[in-house]
């Protein structure tokens, strides 16, 4: 599958795209895939602080549980509230409708390109 | 890793596998929900290959299956399923099986694909007492496919030559499908009617086909993944979550299957034992609230209680029910009662839970 070239990756299989001091957050495709249906997302809160490589969230699958790193230091300005009725969005568009959370970063961490990340997960 | 005579349809279809028993298996073909969701409504078509079977005939077979299985297997009519326990000396369950009595002397015996060997070695060594028995191991000589669900019956009922309304719930036939001699039975792992499809090996795939084209959209493609949630909701234990070698079957809330009084088998006098002692420990149903589940190994604790009462052995968000169900091995002296208001750890916060009767979810009949 294409991992969109302008968006950043992280190796906990999240993508980033920032604009100007605010970055989304979702998961990729790739890692949607291996969870399988998403049936429940617990995303932080506005307001709150998130840490680079910290876990700042869940996103459950009928069978597993997987955890959601902050892919950078910063504030969360919006999580995506949609996906509460809808968590299956991030099954059906991850880059797209199933964005988790927006962060007004402090600092930007290096990140993977699309061609880094597909290397990465060996597609 | 083994695979079952279908993996090239399994790889065809899309479907992302798992490692289940030794067996490379499907776990999912597109979205499991949607296939839990047609089991319920509709019908979905598994292929269950991997499970065991062992062939058991010979003059002393009634005789040879009463000495090592829990129930009475002298009651069984021919063509009868039984639903059973294979127990050791100690009382501890080695595995659950199914029973299909296909002739005097001659019956089918369905094992867990991770128990399979060990059901073959406890049988072996039963035998070894002298009985005049023979088993074979025919997992790999056989595909097994269920079609499951409200339309299963339908489905199946135009590519076959019988009339599946005398086909009993619990019960199995010859029969043959698009022109091939199976064996029909109906029974199943979903909660749902529907039917298990005993298919030579050489036949399997173009019927795996076969059925999917005549079942068209009402018929999915169906993984482990679905077969799972369909299980719990149906209230079903699946080995190695519900049942393992340190239970009884008293403590599975499957005592009603043990027959005491058909004379002597391996594991009476320890089985008697138990059943005459307080349990520790038993199975509940246990349901939550909100969209968070609770999930296998997850402690459950009384309201602030400090100290875990037990744990969580499958727990899922149910598909069909819309809120979190699970199954728990709880302290069986604290008087819990369908109502109980318990706890949940769930990974740090406490949710709340209680205690539900089994099953979760009963199909229409």
């Amino acid at each position: 599958m294409a991992n969109p070239e302008n968006l950043q990756y992280t190796k906990e299989h999240e993508w980033v795209l920032v604009a100007g001091d605010v970055a989304t957050v979702g998961i990729t495709q790739y890692a949607a895939d291996a969870l399988g249906e998403i049936v429940y997302v617990d995303l932080p809160k506005p307001g709150s602080s998130t840490s680079y490589m910290k876990i700042c969230g869940e996103i459950e699958s009928t069978k597993s549980v997987g955890e959601l790193y902050a892919p950078m230091d910063g504030e969360v300005i919006e999580s995506n509230s949609a996906l509460g009725n809808a968590p299956e969005a991030i099954n059906q568009d991850p880059y797209g409708a199933g964005w988790l959370i927006k962060i007004k970063y402090t600092q930007l961490p290096e990140l993977l390109t699309a061609a880094e990340y597909a290397a990465l997960t060996g597609e | 890793m083994l695979t079952t005579p279908l993996n090239d349809e399994h790889v065809s279809l899309g479907a992302t596998f798992t490692d289940f028993g030794g067996w490379n298996m499907p776990v999912r073909y597109g979205s499991d929900l949607d296939e839990h969701h047609a089991v319920r409504n509709s019908a979905g078509l598994f292929d269950i290959s991997h499970m065991g079977e062992l062939h058991v005939v010979g003059a002393e077979a009634t005789k040879f299956l009463d000495s090592i299985l829990v129930s009475d297997i002298s009651k069984l009519s021919i063509g009868q399923a039984k639903y059973t326990i294979i127990c050791s000396k100690d009382g501890g369950i080695i595995d659950d099986l199914i029973v299909y009595k296909m002739d005097p002397e001659d019956y089918l015996i369905v094992a867990n694909a991770s128990n399979r060997h060990a059901v073959l070695v406890a049988m072996q060594d039963m035998a070894d007492y002298g009985f005049k028995v023979d088993i074979f191991d025919e997992t790999e000589d056989w595909a097994l496919v269920a079609i499951q669900g409200p339309k299963a019956k339908d489905i199946l009922g135009k590519l076959v030559d019988t009339d599946l309304t005398e086909l009993k719930y619990y019960s199995i036939a010859k029969a043959n499908l698009d022109g091939v001699p199976v064996l029909l039975a109906r029974t199943g792992y979903t909660g749902e009617d529907g039917f298990e499809i005993y298919i030579p090996v050489l036949e399997s795939a173009s019927i795996w086909r076969k059925l999917l084209a005549t079942g068209g959209k009402d018929l999915l493609p169906c993984g482990l993944a679905a077969r799972d949630t369909l299980r719990l909701e149906a209230g079903m234990p699946l080995y190695g979550h519900e049942l393992n070698r340190t239970l009884t079957p008293f403590e599975a809330n499957l005592g009603r299957i043990v027959a005491f009084d058909k004379g002597e088998f391996n594991s009476k006098t320890e089985l008697l034992k138990a059943s005459g002692q307080k349990l520790e420990t038993k199975l509940f149903g246990v349901r939550g609230e909100g969209k968070r589940a609770a999930r296998a190994d997850y402690e459950i604790f009384l309201p602030g209680g400090e100290s875990s009462i037990g744990k969580i052995t499958s727990g899922v968000l149910s598909p069909t029910l819309g809120y979190p169900i699970a199954m728990a091995y709880l302290k069986a002296d604290l008087d819990l009662t369908p109502g109980s208001k318990l706890e949940a750890d769930v990974r740090g916060t406490r949710v709340p839970y209680e205690i539900v009767k089994l099953p979760f979810y009963k199909a229409e009949r």
